[in-house]
């Protein structure tokens, strides 16, 4: 099972993990591996079971069945171990507003078990790297989200952790905080620590994450990295809005799909989602059949495949998300 | 060992220092059944020395007793209320991730809640002091007072903390403290003697632990070091202390265990 890392080594170990609440499986027979200094993403929309499986893995939650393991130690098992070698990055924003950001970070310095000059030493060069040394000193409760956001990173780096564990880091957050987080976490890949996020940005994916498991309904649909799921998904996405869009659209289906070239179509209530071989072979082909259907254009657009893409063939449905602000992959 | 002292005392320092930071709510706290209570409800009635059954020279050193349980009441019942918060906005899941024994969240909670009472206690009794209630026991009683309110208090703060783990929300655990304080104190002899009440009152206020503790603290203040109310008042709190534990350590192991 070994697979081609930085040094081979496998960070976690996810087997056949199953967590059901009543009658509803959240999560259901989810399997996968983590390569130690990797940087893994679980894509999904919301409820999809991301949190879920995340918080298992942290050992806040039991699984009904099924395991974890991270480096080696079993998440239920031998939980304290495993504590002692991870970070966390909360989804909500996990903050006393109470406390100063340095009162944090000292408080988790004594929960970790550190000696007073390493949990000051560690403050100062977290403070440092999540640039927040001008407002460690003064109350979370005058933090705006992006600080917050930060000052929930450098809880996670107190235990100088082997994983770190990022609950949708960058949700909610401006264009630009996002990608000063993004710049974050590629710092934390250089300093060897694995990092282990969710995500229901498909560009969060395509962009940071080394590998990606795509997480719907409680299911892996499909895990590799973002470059070779598209590669797999091959041939080009023609997408065409149609006037009139409500006119009765098979016929004109079930000719576009005769075409050669076509792989698949499907109707997307203003129009049509065509996959293809190549865009530039298919598309006069295609507004050739459109035009003898009778049926008007009215905007066409064609790409290579996009992680969305990759979505909708390994689930059978469009990416959706209500918190969702940013789509394109 | 050195660990679970370490982190202990971290997690209790913090539960000062918000507290320390909640300048209004502290005075509050501290204020509320001093001014309330005593003052203003002992003046009141200041008078009222014939009330069936008060054997007390006036009503303010009759209340202070009731006004120190009360005061343990409140505190206790509230005690679980920060872990609450911290559960809701996800704080508490960052300890737990942690490498902690997670007993310490909880007696780093025990060890604040009973100090703040300590301390509340000490200062009730002083006000009553300056308004004339002198303990027969002095020194000595003020002692076993603090110790009486501390073995109410670990009962009442398991309940709380354990609540707070066990509601959905919090609207739920603010309405249980609400249901439970009002009668606990109106079915004791906190505010007026057995004598004084109706003989179903009476009987229902016997069935109260806060009676017992009520009862040994008001003997500390007006009469002096009689055994009876303080044997019973040590065999009802730790009966009473036995069984709140009994009910909320499973709720604990099965949320921070
Ligand atoms: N305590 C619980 N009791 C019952 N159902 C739950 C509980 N926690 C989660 N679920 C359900 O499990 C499913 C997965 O939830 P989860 O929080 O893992 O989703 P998610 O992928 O993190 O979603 P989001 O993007 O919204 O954070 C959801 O359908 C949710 O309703
Ligand atoms: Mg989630």
């Amino acid at each position: 099972m070994t697979q081609q890392a930085s040094d081979g080594s496998t960070a976690i170990e996810v087997v056949g993990l199953t967590k059901r609440y009543d009658t509803v499986d959240a999560i259901s027979d989810i399997n996968f591996q983590i390569k130690t200094g990797e940087i893994f993403g679980l894509l999904g929309p919301n409820g999809a079971g991301k949190t879920t499986t995340l918080r298992i893995l942290i050992t806040v939650l039991t699984p009904t069945s099924g395991s974890a393991r991270v480096h080696g130690f079993d998440v239920c098992q031998e939980a304290t171990k495993v504590r002692r070698i991870i970070g966390y990055v909360p989804q909500e924003r996990a903050i006393d507003r109470f406390l100063s950001g340095r009162e944090h970070l000292l408080l988790l310095g004594d929960l970790y078990h550190l000696s007073k000059q390493d949990t000051l030493r560690r403050i100062d060069e977290i403070l440092k790297l999540v640039n927040l040394e001008d407002k460690a000193d003064q109350r979370a409760r005058d933090y705006s989200g992006g600080m917050k956001r930060k000052l929930d990173i450098a809880c996670g780096l107190i235990p100088d952790p082997k994983v770190l564990f990022m609950d949708e880091p960058t949700l909610g957050l401006d264009v630009e905080s996002r990608l000063r987080i993004w710049e974050h976490v590629l710092g934390l890949k250089e300093r060897g620590i694995t990092v282990v996020l969710t995500t229901n940005y498909l560009d969060e994916a395509d962009q940071l994450c080394d590998r990606v498991a795509i997480i719907d309904e409680g299911k892996v649909r499909v895990i590799g990295s973002p470059k070779k799921l598209k590669a797999d998904l091959g041939g080009d996405g023609i997408s065409l809005a149609l006037l009139e869009s409500e006119r009765e659209i098979d016929t004109l289906m079930s000719s576009l799909q005769a075409l050669p070239g076509i792989r698949t179509v499907k109707a997307n209530g203003a129009g049509l989602d065509i996959r293809v071989d190549t865009a530039e072979a298919a598309l006069p082909r295609v507004l050739e059949t459109v035009a003898k259907s009778g049926h008007g254009v009215d905007a066409i657009d064609y790409h290579r495949p996009r992680l969305d893409d990759v979505f909708v063939a390994h689930t059978g449905h469009a990416f959706r998300n209500e918190a969702s602000v940013n789509t394109d992959g | 060992m050195a660990d679970y002292i370490q982190e202990t005392l971290a997690l209790t320092m913090r539960w000062v220092t918000r507290l320390s930071r909640e300048r209004f709510s502290l005075l509050f706290t501290l204020a509320q059944p001093m001014l309330f209570w005593l003052i203003l409800f002992g003046s009141l009635f200041q008078g009222a020395v014939d009330i069936r059954g008060i054997d007390a020279p006036n009503y303010m050193s009759f209340l202070a007793a009731g006004v120190v349980v009360m005061t343990v009441l409140n505190n206790g019942l509230a005690g679980g209320v920060d872990l609450l918060f911290d559960k809701e906005n996800g704080f508490l899941e960052r300890l737990l991730t942690s490498p902690i024994s997670r007993s310490s969240i909880i007696v780093s909670r025990y060890i604040f809640v009973m100090g703040i009472t300590s301390m509340q206690v000490v200062v009730i009794l002083l006000v009553a002091y300056f308004f004339g209630v002198h303990p027969e026991t002095g020194f000595g009683g003020v002692a076993g007072t603090v110790i009486i309110g501390l073995l109410f208090g670990i009962g009442l703060t398991s309940i709380s903390m354990a609540m707070a783990f066990a509601v959905k929300s919090h609207g739920d655990f603010f309405s249980v403290i609400g249901f439970l304080s009002l009668p606990a104190i109106f079915l004791s002899t906190a505010l007026v003697p057995f004598d004084a009440m109706p003989g179903w009152m009476a009987f229902l206020a016997h069935l109260n632990p806060m009676t017992y503790a009520i009862e040994a603290i008001r003997s500390l203040i007006l009469v002096g070091w009689a055994l009876a109310p303080l044997v019973k008042v040590v065999l009802v709190m730790i009966a009473f202390d036995a069984l709140c534990l009994y009910g909320s350590v499973g709720i604990f192991k099965r949320n921070v265990g």
